[in-house]
């Protein structure tokens, strides 16, 4: 993975400095990971061509990775938004087994037309759950940690209702592609992430919505001020994460050809969270980035890979992930790193001023 | 001490001061908060600490209270030295302090309230009878008949200030500081309020009573000390004061230098204020916070609004612009009835306010220069029409060229910088949407005299190209130099318009503002 260092490297000199010291951290922090793998694994770089299809740890981390990316993108934009969507779990579930019931039922679920009218009706429920949630936000003035909090735990109970508490299994070539196909030796869900990351990258920095998010999740008096119409943005959000969570639920489905209303996105809000905050966007809202999010991801991914890799005992699976997840934190953090230094130099002294993170440091010079 | 000093009141306790500070200083980052302040607190009086925002009235009170360290004097209770760390070691040497905002637990009961900490116990249980029996006991003493086991939050907000009151004088009765406790309370609260106060005061508490309000201070208290710009100004007996030397004290003695520069808006107040106005207010009010007032606003006209800080002026200008929504009351802009639900509804009428408080109002601290000045014109278009990010760039250079804003740096975050240049990247981001009403609330507050002239110069020019403007001030001489008409605000009521044709002098602005009338 040499991408990464050339990335932080060469951005920390031009005109985009913030963004590259943005990125270096949960950079590096993937590096590492990927890298104490292939100390125990000599081959875990290795990607081979098999059937035509690409094959390694590296293109299984992005495979297994593509929804936690997806979720965690639609995370971002409302975290930017000082909001929180708990519900993703519960709308992976419910995509997944409305997209599975829909095609279990269908008189030929292997045609093209039963695979799009699953996936059209999936998407067209999870939109106004999200339209719901951003309802509650914006019109009640619900917390959005309790306006999605009814989401998540009834959704569950949707899911299953919708799936009779079976594990609805499904055969379809076609929706099999979503999740598990593979185009031009790519693995399709890759691609579908890659492009939908890449479409929101552009419209929220194209347009002028990344900035009116940035601004009412940076200071909601300023922007009423200014005349922000904030109620019509934090819909938007909220929409926009529910069909970012309802694609990840088809590709999950897709991938194991079944729909468990149970465990479908189980946790997978909490994954996506993490993405986001390892990615460098503040869960007090504000300024995000959907490239840390990317890579925040892909370090919580990779640390699954890792967990299976490494041999760790399933029962304390997630002690260690929770262990690794608070060293990155530590990492990260600016007050921390100060500490460190200022301990080991042992100077009265401390070389940054406590709480500044780099970017102030760099804005201040 | 270099006050007048003042003997201690007649009738107190003794000649020693229950609370004495010599001396403080303190700083900040940049300023020098406190230079060498002093205060006399002696038991049975009611001391009032006035001065105008940024002469240090906060900060003595903390560094009395123990939330900052001193960084040089030192603070006696009962002539004993002490340095205060933090608030509980002031609360044992017997400080109390209750703020505006009050501190309690609103889902307790008052009883809980009263004794949270301290209830009687039993065996490592508390002893809820004796604890309600108790609380009932401290405030019947204090001739309030209140029901202890309600909840608090069931109180109105002067009850609960009364609640929090008698609690701090349970957990230490030697010095009370209310600070501003009468803000958000009417008439008959504020009456309710004293009653307890004096009642302490007659006990033999010592009592720091900061406010804004003149007549309160008059009304209540023994003697007042006054600060201004971080130094002392002097600490005197009330009954040597009157509202207009009080305030002349509080504001200071550069009234009679400024008459060389004033000269600019004299004379053309009248035929600006020809025609149709551009806005007109009739009887606009918000409960609580601003009484009915009438205003017309011409375009190229510059339209002062005087008044001490917490008279009622940003309260009056936020309804203009439909920060706030009025309760009754209309609003015409060029004859036309023109209800100002939201900001949204005034910006598309052409009417823009740059808040007093920059930094939580105003700028979004972590978007950049640009970002910040673009926002306004953005927000108007919508998200789906994105100014290009070149047209973006060229109206940040053009703005941060034009205002001088500094460092010229588009990209630089907004927080980190200087509070005048804050103020003028607000400024470019109102000015480009090319406002027909522009309101600037204490333009000039905490920003250096350089940048304090440019935009004095900015907003003469803006009135000449016949944008109107209202700029609220609590610098007389910036008010004076700048308006065509000056409108007086005092315990929220404007109670008087002056036309500034030269015969409004600085004396006469101060006598209005202390008194409420325009003798």
């Amino acid at each position: 993975m040499t991408p990464q260092p050339a990335t932080s490297g060469a951005a920390g000199g031009i005109g985009r400095r913030t963004a590259g010291h943005r990125l270096l951290w949960p950079a590096l922090v993937l590096l590492a990971l990927l890298l104490g793998n292939l100390a125990f694994h000599h081959d875990f770089f290795s990607v081979r061509v098999r059937d035509g299809h690409l094959y390694g740890s590296l293109v299984d981390i992005l495979r297994f990775g593509a929804p936690l990316v997806l979720v965690a993108l639609g995370m971002t934009l409302v975290i930017a938004t000082r909001g929180i969507d708990l519900s993703v779990g519960s709308t992976v579930a419910i995509a997944g087994a409305l997209a599975c019931g829909h095609l279990a039922g269908a008189a030929r679920p292997g045609s093209v037309a039963a695979t799009l009218t699953a996936v059209g009706l999936a998407l067209g429920v999870a939109l106004v759950l999200g339209l719901a949630n951003g309802l509650l936000v914006s019109g009640l003035g619900v917390q959005p940690i309790v306006a999605t909090l009814i989401l998540m735990v009834a959704g569950r109970g949707v899911a299953q209702l919708i799936t009779d508490g079976q594990i609805v299994t499904v055969t379809s070539a076609p929706y099999k592609m979503i999740g598990g196909g593979y185009w031009l030796s790519l693995p399709f869900a890759v691609l579908l992430a890659a492009v939908l990351v890449a479409l929101t990258s552009f419209v929220t920095r194209r347009s002028a919505l990344g900035m009116l998010i940035e601004s009412v999740g940076g200071n909601p008096t300023a922007s009423r001020l200014v005349g922000i119409r904030a109620g019509g943005l934090l819909v938007l959000v909220y929409v926009f994460s529910a069909l970012c969570a309802a694609v990840a639920g088809l590709m999950i489905s897709s991938n194991v050809s079944s729909a468990d209303g149970n465990n479908a996105g189980l946790w997978i809000e909490l994954d996506a969270i993490l993405a986001v905050v390892v990615g460098g966007t503040a869960l007090t809202g504000g300024r995000f980035s959907l490239g840390g999010t990317v890579l925040g991801a892909l370090v919580i991914q990779t640390l699954s890979t890792t967990v299976y890799t490494l041999g760790v005992p399933p029962e304390t699976t997630l002690v260690f992930k929770a262990f690794v997840v608070i060293v990155v934190c530590l990492v990260q953090s600016p007050v921390f790193r100060a500490k460190a230094v200022r301990r080991r130099a042992a100077t009265p002294r401390p070389p940054t001023t406590a709480g500044a993170t780099p970017q102030e440091q760099e804005a201040r010079a | 001490m270099t006050s007048p000093s003042t003997p201690p009141p007649a009738g107190a306790g003794g000649p020693r001061p229950v609370l004495e500070a010599h001396g403080i200083r303190k700083r900040f980052p940049g300023v020098l908060a406190l230079d060498g302040v002093s205060l006399r607190l002696f038991p049975g009086e009611v001391h009032a600490l006035m001065g105008e925002n940024g002469a240090g009235k906060s900060t003595l009170i903390k560094v009395l209270t123990g939330v900052h360290p001193a960084d040089g004097g030192t603070v006696l209770v009962d002539g004993r030295p002490h340095a205060f760390t933090d608030p509980l070691q002031a609360q044992r040497a017997g400080i109390s302090t209750v703020y505006q905002e009050v501190n309690l637990c609103p889902n307790l009961s008052v009883a809980e309230n009263i004794l949270i900490g301290r209830e009687p116990r039993r065996f490592g249980l508390v002893r809820w009878s004796e604890t309600r029996r108790r609380a009932a006991e401290l405030l019947t003493e204090l001739e309030l008949g209140l029901d202890v086991t309600r909840p608090l939050g069931a109180h109105s907000l002067a009850v609960q200030q009364l609640v929090a009151i008698v609690r701090a004088v349970d957990v230490s009765a030697k010095v009370l500081v209310l600070d501003e406790p009468t803000s958000s309370l009417d008439r008959e609260e504020v009456a309710q309020l004293f009653g307890l106060v004096r009642r302490l005061r007659d006990r033999g508490v010592a009592i720091l009573f900061v406010t804004h309000f003149l007549d309160q201070v008059f009304d209540l208290c023994d003697r007042v000390t006054v600060l201004r710009g971080g130094r002392l100004e002097g600490e005197y007996p009330i009954a040597e004061l009157t509202p207009v030397t009080l305030v002349q004290r509080m504001i200071g003695g550069e009234l009679a230098t400024l008459d060389q520069l004033s000269g600019r808006a004299h004379g053309q107040g009248a035929e600006r204020a020809a025609g149709e106005p551009f806005l007109r207010a009739r009887r606009l009010t918000r409960a609580g916070s601003i009484e009915p007032y009438d205003l017309d606003i011409h375009a190229g006209e510059v339209i002062g609004l005087a008044g001490l800080l917490g008279s009622g002026r940003t309260e009056a200008a936020r309804l203009l612009f439909g920060a706030d929504g009025a309760d009754a009351g209309e609003v015409s802009i060029e004859g036309r009835r023109a209800p100002l639900r939201s900001p949204r509804h005034a910006i598309a009428r052409g009417i823009a306010f740059c808040s007093e408080n920059r930094k939580s109002e105003g700028l979004v601290g972590e978007l950049t220069v640009r970002e910040n000045i673009v926002l306004a014109l953005q927000a108007a278009r919508g998200w789906t029409r994105p100014l290009t990010r070149a047209k973006q760039d060229e109206l940040a250079r053009h703005w941060i060229e034009a205002l001088d804003i500094r460092p010229a740096d588009p990209e630089a975050q907004v927080r980190h910088l200087s509070g005048g240049n804050q103020q003028k990247v607000l400024l470019a981001r109102w000015l480009l949407t090319e406002p027909r009403l522009l309101i600037l609330d204490e333009p000039t507050r905490g920003i250096d005299i350089g940048a304090k002239a440019e935009i004095q110069k900015l907003v003469a020019r803006l009135a000449d190209e016949g944008t109107a403007v209202l700029f609220i001030s609590a610098e007389l001489e910036e008010v004076l130099r700048l308006s065509h008409r000056i409108a007086v605000l005092r315990d929220h009521r404007m109670v008087a318009t002056l036309a500034n044709d030269g015969t409004v002098t600085p004396e006469r602005l101060l006598t209005t503002i202390a008194t409420g009338t325009d003798s």
